[in-house]
Parts: structure tokens; C-alpha cells; sequence
């Protein structure tokens, strides 16, 4: 028996030991101990009443973490995080019942409104109970899952969505009901052993969502959910795992909303996406997480390991994503196309005010014949904020008839801010046509007189300007969440001139 | 009565005095040309009046309506109903000019405290107006400018016009970029705009705007300030001897 595995065992066999004495007073807490150890790992997997092989495979990936370090290559500064320092799990206090929007914190309300998110969908978000027999007929078809410190709490539209065959639940659901999709599917696009944060996101993910939709179906409805942050200094690991099968069609939609917090707040997420032969997974994100003060104080770090695989022959994964929030964002939502014709798109747009940074790309990594990419990206810097974009564009030998357009616009406001891209290409195939178009600008004094000679407001014309640049991305959002976007955009920028 | 009062202007621009003391009434229902060489200082005048960041004004004042107007940020001014028509129009990428020409005119009466226009009012009045300038409705649905023949930005920045219905129009330099058949479309379109209550400020280096756009009182700036001024006639006069003759006058 190799050392590894026999150390394995033997773990294994003491762990439960553990857990037979230890399960009752840990049960009382409502946080795991503080800092990051096995303990850790074994309570977080205790608490969701994991199967073993979900427990053994959390504990090889913080084994796996510790051998590792933290990357620097990002164009990013941030104080040394001590890991030690952090609480890994927390689940939502009973909340007390709340039974009209009236009892919800006015600031928070404020928010919603200019965000415009129907105060429907606030109700659930803030976890206000309806009344018995309170149908709202103008109700959307919008399947919200919403996270509350990571713990799903509400799910709605379970029984459409059950009755397409789709399969929509909090990931810790779907490990005990289906273990064999997820033993299957987990790790198997971002492995254990990817890199730091999604390693550490292996061992102590939390929760997150799982979507399954079978042979041939297109999902009746956007599935979509909100993310937010009510524990302090509580690192959120989300774990989102989805999978389209042979023909299916799913578009998921994530948004954030946090409220203000002064203590840094760290957030690594892990998304993997699977699409077989034609299918198509559509993944779209609308990202506010709290940017720190005005002053560069608090914010959430957000790093952030997003990658869809083109598994199937004619698949197609596109990530389209509007990030305003979060003091660090280290984020790459990529694409493996792997499948022969398959194809891969990023839009974004990336808007940082402040002293927030961002380091935010893709990778579009060609394995498969006649696989094509495209890559829009819109970054926006404001503020004393430093935007860069990082993309790598790759294609394999075998990857005959690769094509990838890229095209990354930056837009300055002021002269404190910084933009940078850093793209990547390699082309190990001859055919392959890869194109890249960069442009830099600074939003121009004569166009904002001219936008305000005719009556608008300095802020309402930097907010038009700056819709217009991102347009092209805009569009590839769906409708409701366009607008949501547009509104945060202008936000987002409210005090960035003058 | 009196619509705009500017009075003993002196304006710098980055230690250098531009307006050295400009003195000029415009009535309601009167159309004034302002004429003269490059760098008298036209262009200044029209940006100060309009609010453009970059001007620093050191002495006199300009009153709209007896109101202080270098006091408003440009668009209170806006909204009063100042309006420059810009002689290089900017373009905006990504924003359809139906887009902009709502948001602006919504703006405006916002400001002013009456009600936005509703979709369907705005696309009739649209519609309208940009018919009888010969704007195809297509170009409308383009950026703001993006990809415009000069013609056409001169078109759009008259349909601004008539669509804002603004008190007090600047003309900068209209004619500037545009060919004889462009000129004559967008001098009607002015001067179907033309009425009792509304001024306007035409700036020109030619004559030839005057003929399509005829004035009631033509001024002549040299150096900063207006150094003669009188009907339209005086216009022919300068096509004729040209501006040497004031040069030593200012």
C-alpha cells in the first residue's frame, strides 16, 4: 500500500472516531474554530452530513493546499492574508421571521431600489416570509437560490424545473442526492489541485449550486442566484457545479449584492462548467461585492477560479460578466474546447473606481479541430484604480482551424487611474488564425461638455458615455439583467469625475 | 426685451487674456452674426456663454434673462434654455442618438420641473421634426455622430434645435466642413426656427452663411472684442474689404 494512502486510511479510520465524540458539541456552534486545519475540513463535512468519499476528497485537497503558495503574478497589491485568521464555515443564524419589507434595514432597501430589483424579489432575497395564499401574478420565471452565508435557504420553481428533468439544488443537496453526478463531474473541469485558491475552495467549500439538465432539454427558465456576505470576516467558498448534457441548453445567472463592510472580506469561488456534444451553457454575472471605502479601506478580495469545458463536439460555452465590486478581483473565466467545432466566448466588462484593482481576463485554450473563440472586454477605470486585462489564447498542435478574435477596450476617467493589457498567445498549430484588437482612451472633456451642454448632469453624462463603450457586452446579457447592470454601472461611477 | 447681456467680458485662458472686454445685447426674436478673423475670440465667447470647463472668467458678466449666467453649471444653463450648436459635434460610440436625444430632452424638462415626455409623444415628435430636416430615420438609430458625413452632424446638432426648442441658440461656426447643398438644409432647418420669442447668436467667418441664415445685426470682433457693429449690410461691406480695416481699430 503506498505511504499516501495508507496515511489516508488511517486518517480516515480516526476520523471517525472523532466524529463520534466530537459531533455533539460541535453541533452547538453555529461557526467552525477558527483558522484552517483538518479539524476544519472534517467539521465543514460533518455539518453537511457528507458522505465519506466527499469528505476524503475535501481532506486530499488541504493536504494538497498546503504544500502549495499563493500566486503573485497578478497585477495585484493586498496585505498578506492570514489564513489562520478566518472562520470557514458559518451557518445563517435561525433567522427571525421577517413578514414585510417595512422590517428590512432602510440603507439596504436604498440599494435594491437603485439597483432596480423588483422588491419581489428583495422579499426573497432579504428572506421576508409571504403570507399564506399571496400570489404575485407578475412573478418572473426566475428561479432564485439564494446563498445566505453560505447556506442556500430558499429555492423556488422546484417543481417546473423537476418537471423537465432539470436538476437545481445547493450542491450539498445534490452530493447526497446525487452522488454519482457529482463524483462524476466534480473536480473534473477545475481538478483538487488547479491552484491555490481553488484548492482551498476544495476543502472548504461551503455551498454553492448544482444544475443538471438531461439529454435534449432546454431549461424552461433562466436559473439564477444571488450571492451575499452577512458574517463578518467569514470567507466565502461557493462551489458551483453545471452540466448540460448531449443537446441541452441552460443559462444561469449570478448576481452579488453585499452590504458595507470594513474588514476585508476573502471569497474564493470555484465554477465548473460541462457541456456535451451540442450543448450549450450560457453563464452570466453581475458582480457588486463591497469595494472598500472611499479610502482603499475593507473591500472583499474576491480570486475567483471559473472554467467551462467544451467537452462534446459542437458545444458551446459563453461567460458574459459585469464585474463593479470587490477591492481585488482576480478572476479568468475560461474555456477548454475541447469538443471539435466547438466554441468559446467572454464578454466583460470591468469597472474599478477607487483604489479598487482588478485583474480579470480568460483563457481560451483550443484542444478540439475547428474550434473558434471570441473574446470582448471592456474595462473601465476610474478613480486611483488599476484595471488590468489578462488573456491567454492558446492553441494545440492537433487544434487544426483554431480561430480566436479578441478585441480588449479600455477607458480611463482621470488621470490617478491605471489600464493595462497583458494578452497571451500561442499557436503550436499552423492553421490557427488568432486576431487581437487593443484600444485604450480616455473619456474626452469635449465629449462630456457636449453630452452636458445639452442637459444632463457631469455624472448622468459620464454613466451614458460609459453605457455606450460597454454596449456591445451589455447586449449579450440577458434582458432584466441588463438593465440591473446598466444601473450598476452608473453607480459604480457616481463621484469618479469632478 | 433684452434675452442676453454680456457685458465688458474679460476672459483667460491659461494666463492668456482671450476677451478683453466684450460688450453684446441680443433681443428676443433677433438673429446677431458675429464675425471675424481667426483667434478674435468667437469660439471663446460661445464657450463661455455655454459653461465650457477651461475658461476663466476675470472680469464683467453676462446675464440671461437678468439672470447671472456665469452662476449656473452648463446644464442649469441648459435647461434655461442656452444651446450650442457645436461646430465639430463629438461622437459618442455605442449610444443611438434616439437614446441621447430622450435622455438630454428629458433631462431638461426634469430640470426645469415638468413631466418627461412618454416613448410614444417622444417618437411622434422625433419623427416629425427629423422629417423636415431630411433625416432618415435609420440615422437615428445610429451612434451619436458616429460615422456622420459633416452634413449630417450639422443636421443632427439643428434637430437638437428644434426638438430642445431652447430660447437662445449659438451657432458655432455651422458652416464650417459643409458643402453649398448641405449648407442650404441645415440653414432652413435654422430658419424654420426662427420666431419671436427665440434668439439667435450665428458665428461665422463668411459671409455666405448670412446669405441663408440673414441676420438683423452683424457684429464684428477683432482681438477680443466687438469693434463695429450694424446691419446686414455691413456683412457684405467685410466679404468685400475683408477685416484688415478693424484690425488697428481694436
Amino acid at each position: 500500500m503506498p505511504a499516501v494512502q495508507e496515511t489516508v486510511e488511517r486518517v480516515k479510520r480516526i476520523d471517525v472516531d472523532q466524529y463520534r465524540y466530537g459531533f455533539e458539541t460541535l453541533i452547538e456552534s453555529d461557526k467552525a474554530p477558527k483558522g484552517l486545519s483538518e479539524e476544519t475540513v472534517k467539521f465543514i463535512s460533518e455539518k453537511k452530513n457528507e458522505p465519506a468519499w466527499m469528505l476524503q476528497w475535501r481532506l486530499e485537497a488541504y493536504r494538497r493546499w498546503l504544500t502549495m503558495t499563493e500566486p503573485t503574478w497578478a497585477r495585484v497589491d493586498y496585505p498578506k492574508i492570514d489564513f489562520q485568521d478566518l472562520y470557514y464555515y458559518s451557518a445563517p443564524k435561525p433567522k427571525k421571521t421577517i413578514t414585510s419589507l417595512d422590517e428590512i434595514d432602510p440603507e439596504i432597501l436604498k440599494t435594491y431600489e437603485k439597483l432596480g430589483i423588483p422588491l419581489r424579489e428583495v422579499a426573497m432575497l432579504e428572506g421576508v416570509e409571504p403570507k399564506p395564499g399571496d400570489q404575485d401574478p407578475n412573478r418572473r420565471k426566475i428561479a432564485v437560490d439564494a446563498v445566505f452565508d453560505s447556506v442556500s435557504v430558499a429555492t423556488t420553481f422546484k417543481a417546473e424545473l423537476k418537471k423537465a428533468g432539470v436538476i437545481f439544488m445547493p450542491i450539498s443537496e445534490a452530493i447526497r442526492e446525487h452522488p454519482e453526478l457529482v463524483q462524476k463531474y466534480l473536480g473534473s473541469v477545475v481538478p483538487t489541485s488547479d491552484n491555490f485558491y481553488a484548492t482551498l475552495n476544495s476543502a472548504v467549500f461551503s455551498d454553492g449550486s448544482f444544475v443538471y439538465v438531461p439529454p435534449g432539454v432546454r431549461c424552461p427558465m433562466e436559473l439564477s442566484t444571488y450571492f451575499r456576505i452577512n458574517e463578518r470576516n467569514t470567507g466565502q467558498f461557493e462551489r458551483t457545479l453545471i452540466i448540460a448534457d448531449k443537446g441541452a441548453y441552460v443559462s444561469y445567472l449570478e448576481g452579488c449584492t453585499a452590504p458595507q463592510r470594513d474588514e476585508n472580506q476573502l471569497h474564493a469561488a470555484v465554477v465548473e462548467l460541462v457541456a456535451h456534444d451540442d450543448a450549450e451553457i450560457k453563464y452570466s454575472t453581475v458582480q457588486n461585492w463591497y469595494p472598500g471605502n472611499s479610502e482603499g479601506k475593507g473591500g472583499i478580495y474576491n480570486f475567483v477560479t471559473k472554467r467551462g469545458d467544451c467537452r462534446g463536439d459542437r458545444s458551446k460555452i459563453s461567460w458574459t460578466q459585469v464585474e463593479t465590486g470587490s477591492a481585488i478581483t482576480w478572476k479568468y473565466p475560461s474555456c477548454i474546447l475541447r469538443g471539435d467545432n466547438s466554441s468559446g466566448e467572454f464578454y466583460s466588462i470591468a469597472i474599478s473606481n477607487g483604489y479598487q484593482q482588478v485583474d480579470s481576463g480568460t483563457k481560451m485554450i483550443h484542444l478540439g479541430k475547428n474550434t473558434s473563440s471570441r473574446i470582448i472586454s471592456k474595462g473601465i477605470a476610474a478613480g486611483k484604480s488599476q484595471n488590468t486585462y489578462r488573456g491567454l489564447v492558446t492553441a494545440h498542435r492537433k487544434a487544426t482551424g483554431a480561430r480566436n478574435f479578441t478585441a480588449c477596450d479600455s477607458l480611463l476617467i482621470g488621470d490617478k487611474c491605471g489600464a493595462h493589457t497583458v494578452p497571451y498567445i500561442e499557436a503550436k498549430n499552423s492553421s490557427a488564425t488568432f486576431e487581437h484588437e487593443a484600444t485604450t482612451s480616455k473619456i474626452s472633456e469635449d465629449v462630456l461638455f457636449y453630452c452636458i451642454q445639452r442637459g444632463l448632469s457631469q455624472e448622468e453624462a459620464v454613466g451614458l458615455v460609459v453605457n455606450g463603450f460597454v454596449k456591445d457586452v451589455l447586449q449579450q446579457l440577458p434582458m432584466e439583467f441588463a438593465v440591473e447592470a446598466q444601473k450598476l454601472i452608473s453607480i459604480s461611477l457616481e463621484g469618479s469625475v469632478g | 426685451m433684452a434675452l442676453l447681456e454680456v457685458k465688458d467680458l474679460k476672459v483667460r485662458v491659461e494666463e492668456r487674456e482671450i476677451l478683453h472686454g466684450l460688450t453684446l445685447t441680443v433681443n428676443e426674436g433677433q438673429v446677431h452674426a458675429i464675425m471675424g478673423p481667426n483667434g478674435s475670440g468667437k469660439s471663446t465667447l460661445s464657450h463661455v456663454i455655454a459653461g465650457k470647463p477651461g475658461y476663466e472668467v476675470t472680469g464683467g458678466q453676462i446675464l440671461f434673462r437678468g439672470e447671472d449666467l456665469l452662476e449656473m453649471s452648463p446644464d442649469v444653463r441648459a435647461a434655461k434654455g442656452v444651446f450650442l450648436a457645436f461646430q465639430y459635434p463629438v461622437e459618442i460610440p455605442g449610444v443611438a442618438t434616439m437614446t441621447f436625444l430622450r435622455t438630454a430632452l428629458n433631462a431638461q424638462r426634469k430640470a426645469r420641473g415638468e413631466s418627461e415626455y412618454s416613448t410614444p409623444d417622444f417618437l411622434k415628435k422625433v419623427r416629425e421634426v427629423s422629417k423636415s430636416l431630411g433625416i432618415p430615420q435609420d440615422m437615428l438609430k445610429r451612434g451619436v455622430n458616429v460615422g456622420f458625413s459633416g452634413g449630417e452632424k450639422k443636421r443632427n446638432e439643428v434637430l437638437q434645435m428644434a426638438l430642445f426648442e431652447p430660447s437662445l441658440c449659438i451657432l458655432d461656426e455651422m458652416d464650417s466642413g459643409l458643402d453649398i447643398d448641405a449648407l442650404r438644409i441645415a440653414a432652413d432647418g435654422v430658419n424654420a426656427l426662427r420666431s419671436p420669442e427665440r434668439a439667435m447668436v450665428v458665428i461665422t467667418h463668411y459671409q455666405r452663411l448670412l446669405n441663408y441664415i440673414v441676420p438683423d445685426v452683424v457684429h464684428v470682433m477683432s482681438k477680443g472684442r466687438v469693434v463695429k457693429s450694424g446691419g446686414k449690410e455691413l456683412a457684405l461691406e467685410l466679404e468685400a474689404s475683408g477685416y484688415a480695416q478693424f484690425e488697428d481699430a481694436a
